[in-house]
């Protein structure tokens, strides 16, 4: 996908100005948000289920090469096929091939935000091959051209009248159908896709390594049908998917789902190992298991960055996100969006463009709380700051903003001395004088006026030092 | 809770209470006294770090770092007026040091010895009557300092310590747990962000109906106070420090 990070600044503004997108965005809190704090305090156990689940990422992360090795061995023992694609090109090339092969005309998909990456229903759609997303959500979006504004719910921000417009162009359903119409409207289409359809394409929630078994978890029944019905399986990963034993699912879906939705489990688990087999009357002939790496090896080789790839894609964090709830998600600009998008995004793309990403949040850890497998990224938000200002991402040593670094010099020479902080405190308060009102600084020059167009400035004062001083005496 | 009472402890007041906040340093040094503790200051401190440190600039909170650890390194407790600065210390100085090993063994050893105000009064004081009151008749609503709550894991003793003044209950806010939107320089990089996210808080403050926001960081008092006072809305801020010296008779 195209990368439009650069242009988060502008993108959050216009955001923040859409009242009917707000109101979207303020019920995350209240809804998912809530019904993931409300489900993890019903949850027996819920910090063991975490810590055990954070130990089983960091364990297999650490030893993803013995654990992507095992997937594949077993995949391929079952019937399916693999391939490793180095990027989203390769992944997308691979694809391509098989529908090839297949003769493929029409395309189901399941959700999968790594398809998002690979911008897979455009390359599809160069080689008139029609793929249509299942995924009610995803449907929207792509009937409206657009990309997921969220993890989980791609659609979040679009209004009901939005839906039933976008319906109405593309299924004819009329523009005051109710909601039951117009989901029995997208039902009914996609129903004949999914008879129609050469070929299946899904991402994956977890892929089991001991067994080689895809899990899929939806509430549309969309992945079962899309892993079922047609003749061909092509299952898409992020290589961090891997957990290595089936015992492992018990943990993480209970932690996944209910997370993501608040619900204690989905209305569908799908599991599929390999294609169909000579006994069983259902699945596809052929399964294809692409694993793709597409910049993860970076992430994987920086220790201070290796714990993003801990995460099962919940989208609590976005939920839980004051930052994420006020600039939503096309903001971000790449397919990740949110805290762990601040840090996916920029490095699975370039981290230089990216730079506003790191810095747009408040550090407040409400995703730390948030997040299932407790990854902290408050840590990795300011590990990629302090690599902006001061380390790798800069190659050219040209400072991003020569303001903010000559502030932070002559700062950083006032605090280390006492003495000094008293005279910039005596001075100061010199300055500041003809600028205070009622005990307030209220409108400062810029780039100090961002603070004041919101708030007023506390004037210095006579320093806490000095008056101890004097109380002392 | 700690077995042994300390008799004195040295107080950290944080730079934004030195130069714009002194009355909440002021406070914390009454409280501690009344307490029978003793309050000892340390000329030369000036500032933990975080704010070069939050923008990246770690360079430049290095040597504040280190002057840190130097002033305080020896003393037993450190109490500090700010949930804030005191993360700064117990958390991300082992960010600050991850590739030095020698500083990186006294940011381990003063951890433990660092207090933010409300934990030292309620875990390690033990804090559970006051004889105190609510004598200017406050009604209370309370924000939860990020930092304290989420890299402190300080939820409860803020509250109970307001709890304990007779006749001052907690009116609370809806979303008293979510970022006020100060968040250091992201303030400023970012105002339209933040703007939205404090007059969420705003909004929220009103909503209860409370005459008095207190919270834990001058910080993020500086922020919200800034918010109500440029809308005109009629809500004090004071810090809990304010709060208990102003009841505790």
């Amino acid at each position: 996908m195209t990368s439009t990070t650069k242009n988060f600044k502008s993108a959050a503004k216009t955001v923040i100005k859409d009242t009917e997108v707000q109101s979207h965005l303020k019920g995350l809190y209240s809804g998912f948000n809530m019904a993931r704090i409300h489900e993890a305090e019903a949850t027996p156990n819920w910090e063991d289920l975490q810590n055990r689940a954070q130990a089983i990422k960091f364990h297999t992360i650490e030893n993803l090469d013995y654990y992507l090795d095992m997937a594949a061995t077993n995949v391929e023992k079952a019937g399916g096929q693999v391939y490793f694609a180095k990027d989203a090109a390769a992944a997308s090339e691979y694809v391509l091939k098989v529908a090839k092969e297949n003769g493929v005309r029409t395309v189901i998909k399941g959700k999968s935000m790594i398809s998002e990456e690979m911008e897979l229903n455009q390359q599809l759609a160069e080689k008139e091959i029609e793929a249509i997303e299942t995924d009610l959500g995803e449907y929207l979006i792509q009937l409206a051209g657009q990309t997921p504004y969220h993890i989980i719910v791609p659609a979040i921000h679009m209004s009901r009248g939005e839906v039933a417009e976008i319906l109405s162009d593309n299924l004819g359903t009329p523009k005051d159908a109710t909601i039951e119409e117009m989901a029995g409207a997208a039902r009914d289409e996609l129903r004949d896709k999914f008879v129609q359809a050469d070929m299946g394409i899904t991402g994956a929630n977890f892929l089991v390594a001991e067994t080689g078994t895809l899990t899929l978890v939806t509430n549309e029944g969309n992945g079962r049908m899309s892993t079922s019905m047609p003749k061909t399986h092509i299952a898409i990963m992020g290589m961090e998917k891997i957990v290595p034993s089936m015992e492992d699912m018990g943990i993480f879906l209970r932690l996944l789902i209910r997370s993501a939705t608040g619900q204690r489990i989905s209305s569908y688990v799908t599991q599929v190992t390999g294609p169909r087999a000579s006994e069983e009357e259902d699945g596809p002939d052929e399964f294809h298991l692409v694993i793709v790496d597409n910049g993860r090896t970076k992430m994987l080789a920086d220790p201070n960055l290796r714990e993003a790839l801990n995460c099962i894609r919940c989208g609590a964090c976005l939920n839980a996100c004051p930052v994420y709830r006020k600039v939503g998600g096309h903001s971000y600009g790449w397919v990740y969006s949110g805290p762990i998008g601040a840090i996916v995004s920029p490095v699975l793309t370039n981290v230089p463009d990216a730079k506003d990403l790191p810095y747009a949040s408040s550090l407040c850890g409400a995703c730390k709380e948030a997040c299932p497998v407790k990854i902290n990224i408050p840590r990795m938000l300011l590990y990629l700051r302090n690599e902006l200002t001061e380390g790798n991402y800069d190659p050219t040593r040209k400072k991003s903003s020569i303001g903010e670094f000559i502030a932070f010099k002559g700062w950083g020479l006032i605090v280390k001395d006492p003495v000094f902080m008293r005279i910039a405190n005596w001075l100061g308060r010199l300055g500041q004088w003809p600028l205070v009102r009622a005990g307030q600084l209220r409108n400062l020059p810029p780039p100090l006026s961002a603070w004041t167009r919101y708030r007023t400035f506390p004037r210095l004062v006579k320093p806490f030092r000095d008056r101890w001083k004097s109380n002392e005496q | 809770m700690s077995n042994v009472t300390p008799d004195r402890v040295s107080l950290f007041v944080t730079c934004v209470v030195d130069q714009f906040y002194p009355e909440v340093g002021e406070a914390t040094t009454a409280i501690l006294r009344k307490l029978g503790i003793d309050v000892e200051f340390i000329e030369s401190q000036t500032c933990c770090g975080q704010p070069a440190f939050n923008t990246g600039y770690w360079k430049e909170a290095r040597p504040l770092a280190l002057k840190f650890l130097d002033e305080y390194g020896e003393k037993p407790y450190i109490v500090m007026p700010s949930g804030s600065c005191a993360s700064m210390v117990k958390v991300f100085y082992e960010e600050l040091f991850q590739n030095d090993a020698e500083t990186l063994r006294r940011v381990h050893d003063i951890g433990p010895k660092v207090y933010e105000l409300s934990e030292f009064l309620a875990d390690v004081i033990g804090v559970n009557n006051l004889p105190a009151s609510n004598k200017s008749g406050r009604k209370v609503t309370y924000h939860e300092a990020c930092h304290l709550r989420r890299e402190l894991g300080a939820v409860t003793q803020a509250r109970s310590l307001i709890n304990t003044v007779p006749g001052m209950d907690i009116v609370e806010m809806e979303q008293a747990e979510v970022c006020c939107g100060f968040g250091g320089t992201f303030a400023v990089k970012y105002p339209e962000i933040s703007g939205a996210m404090l007059q969420d808080k705003i909004d929220n403050i009103r909503d209860s109906e409370a005459d008095t926001v207190v919270a834990c960081d001058s910080t993020c008092l500086m922020h919200i106070a800034g918010g109500l006072e440029k809308q005109n809305v009629p809500v004090e801020c004071v810090h809990l420090a304010q709060l208990l010296d102003e009841a505790i008779e």
